[in-house]
């Protein structure tokens, strides 16, 4: 390997060498200098916006901005000259006249950029004349998932960069010059009616309150209240893996147990697991793929198309139907787990304990904001009310433990209520890019060849890691005699996560490019562990660790196949009868519709 | 006047659709319509594979790339400072009065469009103002009032 | 006072033989082209002053088969409008300068990017360029040019926020570096010269850096076209040496009532009456792209700060901070002190930001602000307070 050519520089008169082509901000890091930044983050390209990072390189007329200029041979630089702290201090200033800062009001109170820089420099009265403007105007909360709130925003365009780069939507845009520049959707229409995917991403990556989730925290302490409601609970694979920080914990802790318990503690009624629908959707879609298999390969059916796509992930779904609605047919038609889950929670969960449907309030915890927008979906109703009622993201769902006063820490470890609690190995990592994959491919191997997969102790490695796209293929041997169509067949898999990814498969696929017979798509990078609803901030090294936690817990599980999960298996001996059945179907399944593409 | 999918198309076709086509595209159109109307950009959005809100952002950009309705003839008056010094008010006033509406609005015939604009390039034989492509310079009110009588009656 | 009389010149548009100059390039290697431009002195017309020999030695050097010269028409400083008439005057000596451009660096294609509110130009522009293209595919040479048209966005001005335009994208200006010569249009190797730089660059190849050396000052080689405008009784064009004093200039252009002249446009200086006689117009005192406005003493310089101001305010991009939020706080920060909402000493706060604008703006706008802002507040301050 070349190895790279080293530049020296000084930063506050300290020596260092770093590879060409660094900026002066890793420079600066490498030397443990810290230089304030807003509009930069790890996961994007550079955009030297905010100015908030300007230092003054000796002998140049004007600042530098540390995250864009590249270093140079003798280059010297002070990041905290008199210069430098009066241009920042400026800097700071402004993008505080344009910001309502209305902390102790806002959502992101504690956890804003902003507000921590601004109390770095521990300002007195505002400097500059107040320009928000009249903020009612400002807002937009039309949306079940996001609000955007442009009083807030301080045009760092992070969320722009995150919709373009990452996820390839660019439903928002910076529109307008000077004083009319802003983050707009499409002629500033909501961004409920846009090509919002409701990913949330943008929400991860805002450094204010201007783009945040819409919470529903009041609605679930009324229901917990209400002595009349029955209030069930699901936790996503994800959220496991990652409250954890919003409590004080390291990235990568597992926190399962305490979780259940204090979700005991806040009210609920039941505390049931996403896993086990988890694991569900995995004997659905695993059957699914299989009938897809056979009626393409076999019967030659024109309308089983292949390759099949996941269906879990919400945002992916609207992508598909804003961007690709030709390919709605490619989709699996199995919900996901969270509304398989609502709609068994007011049907076979209610039968079983013996309430009335429309006294339960079903309330899912998720990575993500764009299950706010699936849960309110018209075609979410097959329990015949409202499947889920209320989405909670990670974050607020900590920040419920945070106001009912429980000490996290010290919570003794609980285990999930019955009959929808159980869960598998192949469930947990459903909350990681190429988990449904994996899972998926551990049963249906097994099905079709009456042999576990053969992989060391069932960990697929090709399906894992966070390369955006992953392609594996799997020859199939030993068929068992109702599969022995699929004797000898290579099984070819690609798996992709981020929309942009997503993107690169669909027109891959559209182009003929690709033939996949099965594909895994999540919307957020890394999977549900990089969901737009997790705590705040998100980078490569957080995803990793979350993921690393994901598949500690799935080798922590005594029952590591879907199909091997107890409830789940006793679910369809009392209530769904088979996989893909009737009853399945009516419940478990559904379909999906074209939009438009503004 | 030409419906705007079949505008959009021989832009298109001419200017090619590559990123850098969407300046001319959206000139084009704006030559033809007068502005971008939402179809009209979200018609461009799907033939450059681009988003709709990027087609927005990028014409409301610049000044010239309307995407409100406006007149067949869209009067730009310089207001910087050597026309605001030489009676850009008292061209205003006299438009205002002529077309009975007021900067920013357009005629109820869907005529014309009074709008005002900053610098261009006139400020020796200031005030002036443009009229769609055509500058109008050294103004006062007789020429104003022959001007706007002239493109009445075009 | 003792003053000289202004030398007035008449070689930008003065008609010449395109073909006779283009042959002569041919004839030299291009480095020779770029000497005979470095040792003209030749600083770039469109006010920021980079020596032209040294840009185009830049980009020669860059190796790249694909180069691109662009022509920055799109003349939007206040008070310039002197790119518009070599335009409709002298458009093929701007042809015959980007292609001497390109074979001095090696590129086969330029674009002139016109101003949206020039379009009126364009016909009579094309046909002629028509017959340049003629002209030179007889002589074998080998450069094309083509035209990209603005869209009223001043800030396309700056280089790089025109290769995003003609790219097709908002017309923000981006990070440097990289510069232009490495890294410009499409990525590639790029040169961009205004308009009157372009012809200087003819007018030196037909004439000889020796030659044009003449005129001018040692740091300040060569004529300049101005544009007057404001408060004088013969606005216009004017082509005039560099290197004379303001008082020069106000005594042959003045109503005899100047009390200030803002020299280079609403980015540039406003030079109170008291400096006339010590201001050099040049680059060793006050560059300009040309745009000479004179304010006699019926104008209130808080009106003429205003409308700049104004001016600022709508033509930033809004991608960066200082420029965006700095803008508007300049004007709403006059406003309110000329309203008495804010006390006259906010004013000391807002020279102290136009001053930060300075530094850490992104590009050439905002860091040009403070020039008109700082330089009226300083010499005008009661008429702003009052």
């Amino acid at each position: 390997m070349k190895k790279d050519k080293m530049v020296n520089l000084k930063i506050n008169n300290q020596p260092v060498s770093v590879p060409e082509g660094s900026t002066i901000l890793q420079a600066a890091k490498k030397l443990n200098i810290h230089i304030p930044t807003l509009c930069n983050h790890d996961d994007l390209c550079v955009a030297g916006n905010c100015r908030v990072c300007v230092v003054e390189q000796k002998g140049a007329k004007v600042l530098a901005a540390a995250c864009a200029q590249p270093v140079q041979e003798g280059m010297e630089i002070l990041t905290n000259s008199m210069k430098v702290r009066n241009a920042r201090k400026h800097v700071i200033e402004l993008l505080l006249s344009e910001h309502r800062a209305d902390c102790t009001k806002c959502y992101r109170n504690q956890n804003c950029e902003l507000q921590t820089l601004a109390n770095e420099f521990s300002f007195g009265d505002h400097l500059f004349l107040d320009i928000v403007g009249d903020h009612e105007r400002l807002i937009d909360d039309a949306s079940c998932a996001i609000i955007k709130d442009d009083s807030k925003c301080i045009r760092c365009q992070r969320c722009v960069r995150t919709c373009s780069e990452l996820q390839k939507v660019s439903a928002i845009a910076v529109s307008g010059k000077g004083s009319d520049m802003k983050i707009s959707t499409f002629h500033d229409r909501p961004i409920s009616h846009v090509v919002c995917t409701n990913c949330g991403q943008c929400v991860n990556r805002c450094p204010t309150g201007a783009l945040t989730e819409k919470n529903y925290i009041d609605f679930v302490w009324d229901a917990i209240y209400d002595p009349e409601k029955y209030v069930v609970v699901q936790t996503a694979p994800a959220v496991r893996v990652s409250i954890g920080e919003d409590l004080g914990y390291d990235p990568g802790e597992r926190v399962t147990g305490k979780m259940v318990t204090a979700l005991k503690q806040l009210g609920f009624d039941s505390v049931l697991d996403t896993d086990f629908t988890a694991d569900l959707t995995i004997i659905e879609e695993g059957t699914e793929l299989l009938t897809r298999l056979r009626k393409a390969l076999v019967e030659k059916d024109k309308d089983a198309v292949l390759p099949m796509y996941t269906s879990c992930s919400p945002g992916w779904i609207k992508f598909i139907e804003h961007k690709f609605p030709e390919m709605l047919k490619n989709l699996s038609t199995c919900k996901s787990p969270q509304q398989m889950f609502g709609a068994l929670a007011k049907t076979y969960y209610a039968q079983n304990i013996g309430v009335s449907p429309e006294k339960i309030v079903s309330v899912s915890i998720m990575p993500c904001t764009a299950k706010k927008y699936e849960a309110n979906r018209p075609e979410m109703r097959d329990s015949g009310y409202k499947d889920v009622d209320y989405v909670l993201t990670t974050r607020e769902f900590a920040m419920m433990i945070k106001q009912a006063g429980i000490d996290f820490r010290m919570l003794e470890p609980s285990n999930y209520d019955s009959i929808m609690g159980d869960s598998t190995g192949a469930g947990a990592i459903f909350g990681a890019t190429g988990g449904v994959m994996e899972a998926a491919i551990r049963t249906a191997y097994e099905i079709v060849t009456g042999k576990p997969v053969p992989f060391d102790n069932l960990n697929i490695i090709p399906a894992r890691g966070m390369e955006g796209v992953k392609e594996a293929s799997l020859k199939i041997e030993g068929c068992l005699k109702e599969w022995s169509f699929l004797e000898g067949v290579e099984l070819k898999v690609a798996i992709a996560h981020g929309l942009t990814n997503a993107n690169k498969v669909m027109t891959a696929i559209s182009k003929g490019e690709a033939d996949y017979h099965f594909v895994e798509i999540m919307a957020c990078p890394g999977g549900c562990i990089g969901g737009g609803g997790q705590p705040i901030p998100t980078n490569m090294t957080i995803r990793q660790q979350r993921i690393d936690a994901i598949y500690a817990e799935d080798l922590s599980m005594p029952i590591r196949k879907s199909h091997d999960n107890p409830e789940v298996k006793k679910l369809y001996e009392d209530f769904l009868e088979k996989p893909n059945g009737h009853k399945a179907h009516e419940l478990l399944h559904t379909h999906y519709v074209e939009r438009v593409r503004y | 006047m030409y419906q705007t999918d079949n505008l959009v198309k021989d832009l298109v076709e001419t200017h090619g659709r590559r990123r850098e086509s969407l300046m001319p595209i959206l000139q084009g159109i704006v030559e033809q319509h007068n502005y971008l109307s939402d179809d009209a950009m979200v018609e461009v959005a799907k033939e450059l594979d681009i988003s709709a809100a990027e087609v927005y952002g990028t014409a409301s950009f610049y000044s010239f790339l309307d995407t409100e309705p406006r007149g067949k003839y869209v009067i730009r008056v310089c207001k910087t400072i050597t026309c605001a010094m030489k009676g850009k008010h008292e061209v205003i006033e006299t438009l205002e009065d002529i077309l009975k509406i007021k900067v920013g609005e357009t005629t109820s015939s869907g005529l014309f469009t009074l709008l005002e604009t900053n610098c261009m390039g006139w400020c020796h034989k200031a005030p002036a103002m443009l009229i769609n492509d055509v500058p109008y310079t050294e103004l006062n009110r007789e020429k104003i009032v022959k001007i706007i009588k002239d493109y009445m009656h075009k | 006072m003792k003053t000289k009389k202004i030398s007035k010149v008449d070689l930008i548009f003065e008609h010449i033989n395109p073909r006779e100059v283009l042959t002569k390039a041919c004839d030299m290697s291009p480095e020779d082209i770029i000497n005979e431009m470095l040792e003209s002195g030749l600083k770039g017309r469109g006010g920021a002053g980079f020596p032209t020999g040294m840009k185009w030695k830049l980009c020669a050097e860059e190796k790249n088969r694909t180069k691109y010269i662009v022509c920055n028409a799109d003349e939007g400083e206040p008070g310039t409008f002197k790119d518009r008439e070599i335009l409709d005057r002298v458009a093929y000596k701007v042809y015959t300068g980007m292609a001497i451009a390109g074979r001095a660096v090696g590129a086969k294609k330029g674009i002139i990017y016109l101003r949206g509110e020039y379009k009126f130009l364009l016909p009579q522009l094309r046909m002629e360029l028509d017959g340049f293209h003629k002209m030179i595919n007889e002589i074998c040479y080998d450069f094309e040019i083509d035209f990209r048209l603005g869209s009223g966005a001043y800030i396309c001005g700056e280089e790089s926020a025109m290769f995003e335009s003609i790219e097709g994208k908002r017309g923000e200006p981006r990070n440097k570096p990289p510069y232009p010569t490495a890294s410009g249009l499409f990525g590639k190797p790029t040169v961009v010269n205004n308009v009157e730089t372009l012809v200087n660059s003819v007018i030196i190849l037909k004439y000889g850096a020796e030659k044009y050396k003449l005129l001018g000052t040692r740091f300040s080689t060569g004529a300049k076209v101005f544009s007057v405008s404001g408060d004088t009784p013969i606005p216009g064009i004017y082509e005039l040496e560099l290197g004379m004093s303001l008082l020069e200039f106000v005594n042959e252009f003045g109503d005899g009532d100047t009390k200030a002249v803002q020299v280079g446009g609403a980015a540039g200086f406003c030079v109170p009456r008291k400096l006339f006689a010590s201001t050099v117009i040049g680059f060793e005192g006050v560059p300009t792209g040309g745009s000479m406005k004179l304010f006699n003493s019926s104008r209130s310089m808080y009106h003429v700060l205003h409308n700049y101001l104004d001016f600022f305010a709508e033509e930033s991009c809004g991608q960066c901070t200082p420029c965006r939020v700095g803008c508007q706080q300049l004007l709403k920060g006059v406003e309110s002190v000329k309203r008495g909402e804010s006390k006259s000493t906010y004013l000391n706060e807002l020279v102290k930001l136009a001053a930060t604008m300075k530094i850490a703006s992104k590009c050439g706008l905002g860091q040009s602000v403070g020039n008109a802002f700082n330089s009226i507040v300083e010499n005008f301050r009661e008429e702003i307070i009052y």
